[in-house]
């Protein structure tokens, strides 16, 4: 049962496993363990950016494409769900059409895109790819009537998702069953759902075919595959997927802004969870989100205390001070590609393999 | 069974690369039940010449037909699927995949299972046994479960006739199979050719440099030599004509005749 779940491609190896089991089983208990609304966040966050850069993984470490337009769809996806609520009002049809319609708009430009370009080589369709990008976030700001510009929007979901909705007035150990706990559930079932959709993908023999185009793109097309259809459709794939990421993100936050959903940064983040967890393994997605994200909230806290610390010792007490964190964030970034080149998951199978124990 | 009408065919092909021709005007054709030996010194064209046919590259001038369609404009995709199969002189695997899932991609290409995202990569049995077979035949079974890239040249160089074999084409394209192989390795090669020619109907395309192999093994044989075919013909004939002669003592490659 498990394993078919997991499309026959285990883990493979104990640490790994228990990482895994870990930040499933934290992230399906987060409303009962944690209390506050900034841990719920994370949480949450932590939801969606697996879906998210699993769905870049699909591109980058399954088939070798290089794009940096995953954001795009990414803002696609909670613009798509957050005007339409916004213009339609907090309805479930709002919702259905905000999403279809994002869906739609990301297709044909991942179609476009990729037909156009992914005859190219890999460097150029990365230009073409950040170019459209670019383009997109500055007309999404500049239409500022309709997308509320730089400060975004922010919107009603429908009533069951309302932080005020209350499902029934008893506590289950402990907590109220409210509209937020029921958003977090859907957005964790809804991620669990992709990721388990993305992990037969690869597992699958149209994802095999990705994976030698990765290897070896001329000896895929002299057994009679078209890369082009293969990339196109994978880019596809990857495009839909972080669209559905943008739209739960977008229920989760009641909001949309250029900042959180169409900004480099959030690119960059993606390429760094990927490095950091593992290209091309899917399940390095999990564990680079959890601690990426992990770090990025609570690094702060955490260097804070650090610091405090150590106030006797005025150099150390500096180096540690909070507003240090993104550079210790960066020496973390390096210091784990340097140590973990093939990401932590690459890392802990290849310890397993050694060890003889698959 | 020469009679036969061709399945492969060139017509006027040329190909320039910058200010330099390296097929030059080559017309051809080739009929099933024959093996022709593709001959010539180093740099002659034998390889682009090939890369024209089986579609990595595409002519100049000139067309490439294929059971008498024109597939001058159809890529190798395209015409893998009309039945050429290619084995590369130079080894051109998927190094990080194993040696069992390069076959079975191989096979999987052939049963059209490629676009399929649902079923398990793991559960299409009938599939992995095929694969299974290959390299039973190419002796590289014990070797399934290790990356291409860790093989030694000579399995390698096996594996990509295993996956050739797969490919279960009706035109094998052979670009120098037996070349770095150890002499205990070259004759699981041999044997396998000739394995192909008995069955009798396929049409089998063999760049070699090893006169004595291209001996035993060759119907006919045609001669390329700075782009141009020179001659073509009757093996014995071919290898007497002074032409080739010339053509291989230009080049000190004599003693290989
Ligand atoms: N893509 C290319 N671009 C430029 N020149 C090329 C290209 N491919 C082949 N050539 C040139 O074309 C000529 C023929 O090369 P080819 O590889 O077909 O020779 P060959 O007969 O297969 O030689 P060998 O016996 O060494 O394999 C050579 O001079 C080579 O340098
Ligand atoms: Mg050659």
């Amino acid at each position: 049962m498990i394993r078919t779940l997991l499309s026959r491609d285990l883990p493979r190896s104990r640490p790994l496993s228990a990482m895994l089991l870990v930040v499933l089983l934290g992230l399906m208990l987060a409303p009962f363990l944690v209390s506050g609304a900034r841990s719920l966040n994370v949480a949450a966050t932590i939801c969606v950016f697996v879906v998210l850069v699993a769905s870049y993984d699909l591109l980058l470490g399954y088939t070798g494409i290089v794009s940096f337009a995953h954001t795009m769809f990414y803002g696609i996806g909670a613009y798509g769900v957050g005007l339409a609520l916004h213009g339609m009002g907090p309805s479930w049809w709002a919702v259905f059409v905000g999403t279809a319609g994002a869906l739609s708009l990301s297709l044909v430009l991942a179609l476009v895109i990729g037909l156009f370009s992914l005859r190219v080589r890999a460097i150029f369709y990365a230009m073409i790819t950040l170019a459209v990008a670019s383009a997109f976030s500055v007309v999404a700001s500049q239409m500022s009537d309709f997308t509320g510009g730089e400060d975004g929007r922010t919107f009603k979901v429908p009533e069951i998702l309302q932080p005020s909705f209350r499902l029934f007035d008893a506590e289950i150990l402990g907590r109220v069953v409210d509209g937020k706990l029921i958003t977090y559930y859907l957005v964790f079932f809804s991620a669990l759902a992709l990721f388990l959709f993305m992990l037969r993908i690869v597992n699958s023999p149209f994802g095999r075919v990705l994976q030698a185009i990765r290897e070896n793109d001329f000896r895929a097309e002299a057994l009679g595959y078209r890369t082009v259809i293969y990339r196109t459709l994978a880019n596809c794939l990857g495009a839909l997927i972080a669209t559905l990421a943008g739209v739960l993100m977008a229920l989760w936050l009641r909001y949309v802004g250029p900042k959180t959903m169409l900004s480099f940064e959030v690119m960059t983040d993606i390429l760094l969870i990927v490095v950091i967890g593992g290209m091309g393994t899917i399940y390095g997605a999990v564990i680079g989100s959890a601690l990426f994200i992990l770090a990025q909230n609570y690094l702060q806290v955490l260097m804070a205390q650090a610091s405090a610390a150590m106030s006797g010792i005025p150099f150390l007490a500096n180096l540690f001070h909070p507003d240090r964190w993104l550079l210790w964030l960066g020496v973390l970034f390096v210091l784990s590609v340097y140590f973990f080149p093939t990401g932590i998951v690459g890392r802990l199978r290849i310890k397993a393999l050694l060890r003889g124990r698959p | 069974m020469t009679t036969e009408h061709p399945v492969l065919s060139t017509h006027g092909v040329s190909i320039r690369f910058g200010g330099h021709i390296a097929v030059n005007n080559v017309s051809c054709e080739f009929r099933p039940g024959t093996l022709t030996a593709i001959v010539g010194p180093n740099g002659a064209g034998k390889t682009t010449y090939f890369n024209l046919m089986s579609g990595q590259l595409s002519p100049t001038a000139g067309t490439v037909r294929l059971y008498g369609e024109d597939v001058t404009h159809l890529g190798a995709p395209q015409r893998t699927k009309r039945g050429i199969g290619r084995a590369f002189q130079l080894t051109n695997l998927f190094p990080n995949l194993t040696v069992l899932e390069n076959v079975r991609l191989t096979v999987q290409s052939r049963a059209g299972l490629g676009l399929n995202m649902i079923s398990m990569w793991g559960s299409h049995v009938e599939l992995i046994e095929k694969a299974e077979h290959f390299l039973h035949v190419t002796a590289l079974s014990e070797r399934r479960h290790e990356l291409a890239a860790a093989l030694s040249h000579g399995d390698k160089r096996k594996l990509e006739i295993a996956i050739l074999l797969a490919l279960e084409p009706d035109i094998f394209m052979f670009d120098e199979p037996t070349a770095g192989m150890s002499v205990d390795e070259v004759p699981v090669v041999l044997d396998l050719i000739h394995h192909i020619k008995a069955l009798g109907d396929k049409t089998i395309l063999l760049v070699e440099h090893k006169m004595d192999v291209v001996r035993s093994l060759a119907d006919r044989i045609i001669v390329l030599h700075n782009g141009y075919l020179v001659a073509d013909g009757d093996p014995a004939e071919v290898m007497a004509s002074p032409i080739v002669q010339e053509a291989y003592l230009g080049t000190g490659m004599a003693d290989h005749v």
